[in-house]
């Protein structure tokens, strides 16, 4: 038992350590990449595989104590808003950059 | 819980943490209103994260319902906030 327990928190710590590792990357891309749609690309990692990583070490960890999928809920919670959002906020980049060239105006307003 | 889980949690935890300051140049300067969307919308699921993270680091299974009410008001605000930038108006 105490065997399994520790390979159980062994890898919830790789897991999380792929985590943080994979939020980073995307904080910097988010900071970095010079264009709007390349940036959007940024914090799809944290949303898909960052958050899996760490759902997953949180569901292996609980899971020699108490059996529960609670952590999945989240992930497919935040797999079916994600691509919702994205997709309307690429659409609004989009809409605005069109009116902004028609109008003349510049597109950083607010 | 061995050493090695504590010590990767404190680590997930200060990526997190530096994810977010690093997201909040993005946030406070823009340089367009969608940019400061989508570092809100970063934040909010690094914020998520922490919670979660948090969750196991008290052994306690309750922090998923706090994380799963995170990812729902982050959705529903980004939304709100696409769609106004849209439209010039959430609800038509």
């Amino acid at each position: 038992m105490t065997d399994l327990k520790t390979f159980a928190d062994a890898v919830a710590a790789i897991l999380l350590l792929a985590s943080g590792a994979l939020s980073l990357i995307a904080a910097l891309g988010l900071l970095r990449l010079p264009d709007f749609f390349q940036r959007m690309h940024a914090p799809a990692l944290v949303t898909t595989l960052g958050t899996w990583c760490a759902a997953l070490a949180s569901i292996v960890h609980f899971w020699v104590t108490d059996f529960g999928l609670r952590g999945t809920v989240v992930v497919i919670l935040l797999g079916l808003t994600a691509p919702v959002t994205t997709v309307l906020l690429a659409r609004a980049t989009l809409f605005r950059r069109r009116s902004s060239e028609v109008s003349g105006t510049s597109e950083t307003g607010l | 819980m061995t050493p090695l889980l504590s010590y990767s949690l404190a680590a997930a935890l200060l990526c997190y943490a530096v994810a977010i300051a690093l997201a909040l140049p993005r946030l406070l300067r823009g340089p367009a209103a969608q940019d400061r969307i989508l570092a809100l919308d970063f934040i909010s699921v690094n914020g998520m994260l922490i919670v979660l993270v948090l969750g196991i680091r008290h052994a306690s299974t309750m922090y998923f319902e706090a994380a799963l009410l995170m990812t729902l008001f982050g959705f529903v605000s980004v939304t709100a906030m696409a769609k106004f930038l849209f439209r010039g108006e959430v609800i038509e």
